[in-house]
């Protein structure tokens, strides 16, 4: 089938896609966009955490008809160009990215976390980015760059 | 694979009778698991998620009417008040990811022991509203799961609501499982009252091949609640009444052994949440007339 969508502001087709695929798959495989993760494949994981519609979602786990005619953000549609987006400069200042599989799918959903509330507690930031594992950092370096990164947003 | 996206809630009851094999899809939560991992083919994908009619809930003569696109998120950032128990349930559903794509309707449909919109669900007295070409039918949860991931949904039927009395008391919900997000229950347990018809509802989830309700629980609550003046007074529960109900609540259950739990200590999880879950709602009562917190 033929699917048409909005990525990151731009309409986008992919062609020859089957029903039974997802999202996350005609991401990375129809459009080039490979940054979102696919590790898990059944929505345990959250690398491949995108906005559908403004929601946040696990892109493995929307089929492919679903995404037609939707709005999609990647982590590719946060920074601007080549400089980064704050919430990435804030992964990289704390060392909350070692091999940095998880760092896509955690940059947007700290992008979420941050667009509901701009000063979270700890605890909240645990429950937000609780479906987005991480086997390397033991997570307390990703808490501190999600804090960085909500000091930084309400400064600027 | 074929894809059908009706545009209408009418197209969709005609499609799903035209092609009965064909399998909804609306959040995929549960469904894109399958095809990925339990290499599930259907022939046929039937897509709701676009149905804007079945994203809506409204609220009429004490009932919160869900439709059938309602997701967890919907139910725990806008109805608490209403839906307290269903509400606590939803928020210790998978991660935000989950419970912004996941529906109640899907979490029946799919009919898992575990769910954890069921044990509220039975607790409050919910009814699913089913429709096919043939009409629409009306089932009490408590009559709509079969047997572990079966229900009483036909070939042509599709949910189309899930019907919800609002709370006119306090209500609980508690899940043990082992961690605190991203957790199928080992054993989960909902409490609902309704203080103007002087009646308890329970669910118990994991713990039998389908949810259950507690029916001598509640049967010897009530009865104690009317035989000490209790519900005209709300006074502190006796141990005595507080242990009577959680033992027979843990005696209600035929769990069974498996990777998430040995059946001796979902029956101990399960005695320990009555107890607690009774003790919170009660005092919520004690202090606030009929609303849960
Ligand atoms: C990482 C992860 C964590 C999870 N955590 C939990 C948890 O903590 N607790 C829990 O209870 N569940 C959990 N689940 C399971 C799942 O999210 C829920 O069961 C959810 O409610 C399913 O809803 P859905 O809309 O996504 O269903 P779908 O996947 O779209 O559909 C599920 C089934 O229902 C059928 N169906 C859907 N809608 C209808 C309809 N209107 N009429 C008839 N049939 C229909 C489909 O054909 C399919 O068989 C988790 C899943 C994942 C992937
Ligand atoms: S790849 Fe989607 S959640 Fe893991
Ligand atoms: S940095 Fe390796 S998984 Fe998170």
């Amino acid at each position: 089938m033929l699917i048409e969508l909005i990525v990151n502001g731009r309409r986008r087709t992919a062609e020859n896609v089957r029903a039974g695929e997802s999202l996350l798959y005609v991401l990375r495989e129809h459009l080039g966009l490979r940054g979102s993760k696919d590790a898990c494949e059944q929505g345990e994981c959250g690398s491949c955490s995108v906005y559908l519609n403004g929601d946040l979602v696990c892109a493995c786990l929307v089929s492919a008809g679903q995404a037609d005619g939707a709005e999609v953000v990647t982590v590719e549609g946060l920074s601007d160009g080549e400089s980064l987006h704050p919430i990435q400069q804030a992964y990289v200042s704390e060392g909350a990215v070692q091999c940095g599989f998880c760092t896509p799918g955690l940059i947007v959903a700290t992008h979420c976390l941050l667009d509901a509330s701009s000063d979270p507690s700890d605890e909240e930031i645990r429950e937000a980015l609780a479906g987005n594992l991480c086997r390397c950092t033991g997570y307390e370096k990703i808490v501190s760059a999600v804090r960085l990164a909500a000091t930084e947003t309400a400064a600027g | 694979m074929d894809y059908l996206r009706p545009r209408t809630w009418q197209d969709a009851v005609a499609l799903k009778t035209e092609n009965p094999a064909a399998v909804p899809i609306n959040g995929g939560t549960d469904l894109m698991v399958e095809i990925k991992f339990a290499g599930r083919r259907p022939a046929c994908l039937l897509d709701l998620s676009h149905l804007q009619v079945l994203k809506g809930w409204r609220k009429s003569n004490g009932t919160v009417e869900l439709g059938a696109g309602v997701t967890y998120t919907d139910v725990l950032e806008h109805l608490g008040g209403d839906l307290p128990a269903l509400a606590i349930a939803s928020r210790t559903v998978g991660s935000p990811q989950i419970r912004n794509r996941g529906t109640i309707a899907g979490n029946l449909a799919t009919a898992s022991p575990a769910g954890d919109a069921h044990p509220p669900l039975l607790a409050t007295g919910a009814t699913v509203r089913v429709e096919s070409m043939r009409g629409v039918r009306d089932v009490p949860v408590g009559r709509f799961f079969t047997g572990p991931k079966q229900n009483v949904l036909e070939p042509d039927e599709l949910i189309r609501a899930v019907l919800v009395p609002a709370a006119r008391g306090p209500q609980q919900f508690s899940k043990v499982g082992t961690r605190n997000a991203m957790v199928i229950a080992v054993v989960s347990f909902a409490l609902a009252f309704d203080i103007p018809s002087r009646h308890v509802g329970t669910g118990i989830g994991s713990a039998a091949p389908t949810p259950i309700e507690a029916a001598d629980a509640t049967a010897y609550l009530e009865q104690e609640l009317d035989r000490g003046g209790y519900w005209e007074e709300h006074r502190d529960l006796p141990a005595g009444t507080v242990d009577g109900f959680a033992e027979r609540v843990a005696a209600a259950a035929r769990p069974i052994n498996d990777v998430r739990g040995p059946a001796g200590y979902r029956v101990h999880a399960l005695r320990v949440m009555a107890r607690r879950t009774l003790r919170w709602a009660w005092s919520a009562l004690e202090t606030d007339g009929t609303h849960a917190h």
